[in-house]
């Protein structure tokens, strides 16, 4: 596991139902592309998060392939649309095999 | 040698030609052939699809980009000027608020970006957006 992941997740506490939400999550990693050379000249190999997606109450919201043309720190804004009261659980997938999890609860009111 | 303005002009606009020459087949058929794998060769028609992107980036490692397609199933972006062209692709659930996204991302120098959605009935859009970039995001 890269050090020092973090996922922030920024959700509205609640919303109508049916409404359209936006939703902005960031995760730390410093996304290694891999092409980068260190001090002694070798390439540093590729370490990033190659997969990232969102699903509320197990339906799918978006589901994002990355290509280490992803910035440091990889941020998605996207919309989705709030049936009814839930989690909205993100997911992220990282080269080596780790996954990172975070879940947002949403009310209806 | 002694040179006259003219000469002098002539000779610089002859070597630009001969640089843009051997930088367009590479930069085509690398982000031609990434197109290709996604859509199989079918038609990419121009519009319906929204690239927000800024004119100029000051620092390439990070470049806000934001996309837009009423309707589509899929957006993919790539960067034409990239080691690698690919940068992401978007796929929209059945619980989508919006067929649009927005990232951060790296561009190794003053290039286009591509942005190619796939929609509901199969078919392909197509935009693209110049940014000039002042520091590359590469490394190197």
């Amino acid at each position: 596991m890269a050090s020092g992941v973090k996922p922030r997740v920024k959700v509205p506490k609640k919303a109508a139902a049916g409404d359209v939400v936006t939703i902005k999550t960031l995760i730390s990693h410093k996304m290694e592309s891999g092409q980068r050379k260190g001090d002694d000249g070798a390439l540093i190999p590729r370490s990033i998060i190659n997969r990232f997606t969102a699903d509320f109450n197990g339906q799918n919201v978006i589901d994002v392939t990355i290509e280490p043309a992803v910035s440091t720190n990889p941020y998605f804004q996207f919309e989705a649309l709030v049936p009814e009261a839930g989690e909205f659980k993100f997911t992220w997938y990282d080269d080596d095999g780790s996954v990172y999890e975070t879940a947002k609860k949403i009310a209806i009111g | 040698m002694d040179l006259t303005r003219r000469q002098a002009l002539a000779l610089g606009s002859a070597t630009l030609a001969i640089a843009s020459l051997s930088g367009l087949p590479a930069f085509a058929s690398l982000t031609d052939e990434a197109i290709t794998a996604l859509t199989g060769g079918a038609d990419v028609t121009e519009g319906g699809i929204d690239l927000i992107a800024p004119e100029i980036a000051e620092n390439g490692n990070t470049v806000p980009v934001e996309v837009s397609a009423p309707g589509a199933v899929e957006i993919a972006l790539f960067a034409a000027g990239n080691p690698t062209p690919a940068v992401a692709t978007f796929k929209f659930g059945p619980l989508a608020g919006s067929r649009s996204g927005s990232t951060r991302i790296r561009l190794a120098k003053t290039q286009q970006v591509v942005a190619i959605a796939k929609m509901e009935d199969g078919s392909f859009r197509k935009t693209s957006a110049t940014v000039k970039v002042t520091i590359g995001g590469c490394g190197g």
